[in-house]
């Protein structure tokens, strides 16, 4: 594939406006703009995973060799995903087009598009609903805002629904409640049958199917990144951890994103996550098979997240755990919350998650017998059973981004701020309007975070650097904390794309370099090998 | 996940509420009010005429009232016109209530089936009547 | 067009009440067997799209969490934008119904050069919305002293507040002032910003011009054009006692009153109005966020074919054992 540019930040921002073509949005056909979507899905990948349809195909393309009875395919699909939630159908008969969430998408924002106003988004496939599943919409067509369903508008549905981080930010808003990320589910799930993927979800769906992760480690590669990472430890610490894997009879399974152990900066992360455990003398065990806390067959479609999440329950039982930790992730986090129980559940075989270190029953999961390392983090410091020096970190002026996710997907917000305020000395927090549950996301979630649309990240992504950049002005902020394996890796291209010179962190970074070790040489650097404050001249 | 049983309350009560005029009167009669003309002083009549026609008592007779009394407070005009040309005296109390001197099953009869409460009352002296 | 099919639609209604009470004399036709159709159709409408509704289920527990979850008992829960228990869900869906909570968030996205961005709050919207909404519903309750022969102290009670200021004759209702004024900002909302004309449809002016007919042509009723009152409530009680009368000497203005009335009931099954029904229904609004402690069930769930670890260390056997990795099969 061709390699496709990316306008420089200020000709970006020189040409963003939010204005409205000429023609309504019916009679404008979506232009399939370079540097704002995805490759096609590769028919190997779709292949292995047993989706139909599968082939190789090109968005950019005329012809996306669809199958004969595309249309049949796509409304069959639309009736059982109707008949299936309850959701889909409220979502697509009661919206009253108040334009309340017009202005609270990242891609509106970032764009000016029309089309990537939330209610326009959902509107794309409300009008072939219309048309096809409504009375009024059969008897008056256009005049009920029915249109029917053609290739262009299959085109368009594509492009916009790969145009969607499911943040769920609308949802806020909607006095309704309505949610685009469910409906771009719905939206994805419908493409899925037509075999319309993109490479960069169908890629990790393929490895995380047949190799449990996203990333296609296979049971070495992940020993050996994590072996790296021990090394480093000790050059920082004097202290050689030795974790474990697929260990039978351990007490906690330990699940985080696979990007946690691939690159830079979430390694730092992972090598916190260790150092913690170490520290605690912690009973806990890696698994290969489970080697994946993200999930992107959530960004294809029901049946495949299920499957591809089925590995974590699976492996616990096998490895006999009491109960799992889960590391910093966001969508993981939405879907451990609010999926996993209900799709591969009851998980009757491990106990209620009960911290060894302080006794605290989590109450919050004892059904799903999964905590979010930021609890437990938490927890630790409430009661005292850290040694923390936090002066460490006084070389960052901090700020904290909430993932969507965990923020709107599962109300975790006070946790990591309590650990932040705790290992940190200067934080700072963004306007009010983009942190919370009112938080923008990183603009490339739900597997948006390839290369070839890297003009749509950092459009997506302008609103949260945006609001960085007030603090950095305004407090000298220079480093972007978050609990999310996606935004590591793509909140550090926007920052460096609107922001440079501010850096982004795992929450458990920030801990490892705070937390006193027993038997730790004096430290000389943190865990990036920079120079701890007040040891530059060593 | 149905939550059938929520759902079925929910449409109760929106039937409770919609629906409720139907039910409510079932099997009621209704009974129009028929305002009562017949006092004596009206039985003695030649013509038995209002300031103005029925209908535009009917229909305007606030409004009128209204007028009058700004007519009266803030003009210090006693003297109505009437659409014919003839002159009554502006009075609540020896134009109005002379012939309808009873309130009770003239104004109240209408009032009541409105639920209509008009203010004449606060400032004017109820007409004693005998019957209550 | 999508502006002017809708008005022009609203016009034809009140021209079609007119000639047909006025110049044809069918009273019973409109002012009878319509009313009755369109309430008929109406109430099972609603009903049939209601349980329709219902019929799919709510596979997941789905909300949209909107403050802090329930965590260790030295964190604060925001109890009400992110319950965790029944009680707390009502508590939300209270303020949702009642008081448009989520509106009440609402900001305006600015846009300046920088770029810069910035988000100030913006109420419009939640203060046009309210007032247009409990207008007329308590419009709609005022109405009853013409469905129930005696009138019930509550709303005789809600009447003398609406008109408390005794402003003319018939006394000025508040709320007539209100709901014109709240409906008619919202169709200017649409026409004036440009983003909010691009998404609108037909289907959502035709209501609001609707409303704005039914809102003007009772006012006119009651201020400048009166009609016989006692014949309208005679005939109304008629209606509702399924004793339909046809009394003489009512304006045609309640005719026409009555016919959009009508239309708006009958409408409202087959529209977006429909939303006094799904706004509870929505699961990112009415569940608690508790799936964690309690497991939600989808009746659907079936088996998926999934890559069981057998089959992995099948694959990668000879590899996990070279890298000492414990295996189940030699």
């Amino acid at each position: 594939m061709a390699k496709v540019n990316t306008p420089k930040p200020a000709e970006l921002a020189e040409a963003l406006e939010y204005t409205t073509p000429q023609t309504e949005w019916m009679e404008t056909p979506a232009v399939i703009k370079p540097g704002t979507f995805c490759w096609g899905a590769k028919g190997k990948n779709l292949g292995i995973v047993e989706f139909p349809n599968a082939r190789d195909w090109n968005p950019s393309e005329e012809d996306w060799k669809l199958p004969e009875n595309w249309q049949e395919i796509f409304f069959t699909g639309m009736k059982n995903l109707l008949d299936k939630y309850r959701s889909f159908k409220v979502f697509m008969d009661i919206c009253v087009r108040c334009g309340a969430c017009a202005d609270k998408c990242h891609f509106f924002i970032g764009s000016g598009d029309p089309k990537n106003m939330p209610v326009l988004r959902a509107e794309l496939l409300r009008s072939v609903y219309r048309n096809d599943f409504t009375l009024a919409g059969k008897i008056l067509g256009k005049i009920a805002g029915a249109r029917p369903l053609t290739v262009d508008v299959l085109k368009e549905l594509w492009y916009y629904f790969y145009q969607c981080t499911e943040c769920r930010r609308c949802s806020l808003f909607c006095p309704y409640g309505i949610d685009t990320a469910e409906i771009t589910m719905m939206g994805r799930e419908l493409t899925n049958l037509l075999g319309l993927n993109t490479d960069w979800i169908s890629g990790p769906v393929a490895n995380c199917y047949m190799k449990g992760n996203h990333l296609g480690l296979e049971p070495h590669a992940i020993m050996n990144s994590i072996e790296g990472m021990v090394d480093d430890i000790e050059t920082i610490t004097g202290i050689r951890i030795n974790p474990s894997f697929n260990r039978k009879g351990a007490e906690i399974l330990f699940v985080t994103p696979s990007g946690d152990l691939f690159a830079d900066p979430g390694t730092y992360t992972a090598m916190g996550y260790m150092m913690l455990f170490h520290e605690l003398g912690l009973d806990y065990t890696w698994s290969t098979y489970a080697s994946e806390g993200g999930n992107f067959g959530f960004f294809s479609s029901n049946e495949m997240a299920k499957r591809l999440n089925s590995k974590i329950y699976a492996e616990a039982k096998r490895l006999g755990v009491k109960y799992i930790i889960g590391g910093e992730c966001g969508h993981m986090w939405r879907v451990l919350t609010q999926y996993m129980d209900t799709w591969n559940g009851p998980a009757d075989f491990m106990e209620v998650p009960v911290s060894p270190i302080t006794g605290t029953r989590f109450e919050n999961s004892k059904s799903t017998k999964m905590i979010h390392i930021t609890e437990f983090t938490a927890d630790l410091i409430k009661n005292n059973k850290l040694k923390l020096d936090p002066s460490r970190n006084d070389d960052l002026v901090i700020t904290y981004h909430d993932s969507c996710n965990t923020a709107r997907g599962m109300g975790l917000m006070d946790e990591p701020r309590y650990i932040i305020n705790n290992v940190c000395n200067n934080f700072h927090e963004m306007p009010e309007n983009t942190i919370r549950e009112q938080t923008f996301c990183c603009g490339s979630g739900t597997g948006l975070n390839a290369s070839e649309n890297m003009e749509l990240r950092m459009r997506g992504g302008l609103p949260r650097a945006n609001a960085v950049k007030f603090v950095k002005e305004k407090h000298g902020v220079n480093m972007l904390a978050n609990i999310c394996a996606i935004d590591r890796a793509t909140l550090s291209a926007s920052m460096d794309y609107w922001v440079p010179g501010v850096k982004v962190t795992g929450v458990h970074e920030l801990v490892a370099n705070a937390l006193i070790m027993t038997g730790e040489k004096e430290r000389e650097t943190n865990l990036r090998g920079d120079a701890l404050p007040g040891k530059e001249g060593n | 996940m149905y939550n059938s049983g929520k759902i079925i309350a929910g449409l109760v009560v929106f039937l409770a509420f919609f629906a409720f005029p139907f039910y409510y009167n079932l099997g009621k009669a209704n009974a129009r009010p028929e305002p009562k003309l017949n006092t004596p002083v009206i039985q003695q009549l030649a013509e038995k005429k209002c300031v103005e026609s029925r209908d535009f008592m009917r229909s305007e007779h606030m409004q009128l009232l209204n007028d009058w009394r700004d007519s009266v407070v803030r003009d210090g005009n006693r003297i109505y016109v009437n659409a014919e040309g003839k002159k009554h005296t502006i009075s609540l109390q020896n134009t109005c209530m002379n012939c309808h001197s009873n309130k009770k099953e003239f104004c109240d009869s209408c009032h009541n089936y409105m639920a209509v409460k008009p203010y004449c009352w606060s400032c004017h002296i109820q007409p004693k009547e005998d019957k209550s | 067009m999508k502006i002017v099919l809708p008005l022009v639609a609203v016009i034809m209604l009140v021209v079609l009440a007119f000639a047909g009470v006025q110049v044809a004399g069918m009273q019973f036709l409109f002012g009878v067997l319509i009313p009755y159709l369109a309430i008929a159709f109406f109430i099972a409408g609603f009903i049939y799209r209601v349980i329709k509704w219902g019929m799919s289920p709510v596979p997941f527990c789905i909300p949209t969490t909107a403050g802090q979850m329930k965590s260790f008992p030295w964190i604060k829960q925001n109890k009400l934008d992110n319950p965790s228990s029944t009680m707390g869900v009502v508590g939300r869906m209270a303020l949702e119904v009642l008081v448009f909570r989520s509106l009440f968030r609402n900001t305006k996205t600015e846009l300046r050069e920088g770029p810069q961005l910035s988000y100030g709050s913006e109420k419009f919207l939640w203060i046009a919305g309210l007032a247009f909404h409990w207008s007329f519903l308590i419009i709609f309750i005022r109405h009853f002293r013409f469905f129930m022969l005696e009138t019930p102290f509550v709303i005789q009670m809600i009447e003398g507040l609406d008109s408390f200021l005794q402003i003319g004759a018939p006394l000025l209702y508040l709320t007539d002032v209100v709901l014109l004024g709240a409906v008619t900002f919202l169709v200017f909302r649409r026409l004036a910003m440009p983003l909010i004309k691009y998404i609108s449809l037909p289907a959502d002016y035709f209501p609001l011009f609707l409303i704005l007919g039914i809102a003007t042509s009772g006012i006119l009723m009651r201020y400048f054009m009166k009609v016989h009152i006692v014949g309208v409530k005679e005939m109304v009680l008629g209606l509702v006692s399924f004793n339909p009368v046809v009394p003489e000497g009512i304006g045609v203005i309640f005719y026409i009153h009555l016919f959009l009335v009508s239309t708006l009931l009958a409408y409202f099954p087959l529209s977006k109005l429909m939303h006094m029904g799904g706004v509870f229904m929505s699961p990112t609004r009415n569940m608690a966020n508790n799936s964690r402690e309690v497991r939600h069930v989808n009746p659907w769930n079936y088996p998926v074919h999934v890559h069981t670890y057998d089959e992995y260390e099948d694959e990668f056997r000879e590899k996990m054992k070279k890298a000492g990795l414990p295996v189940e099969k030699e």
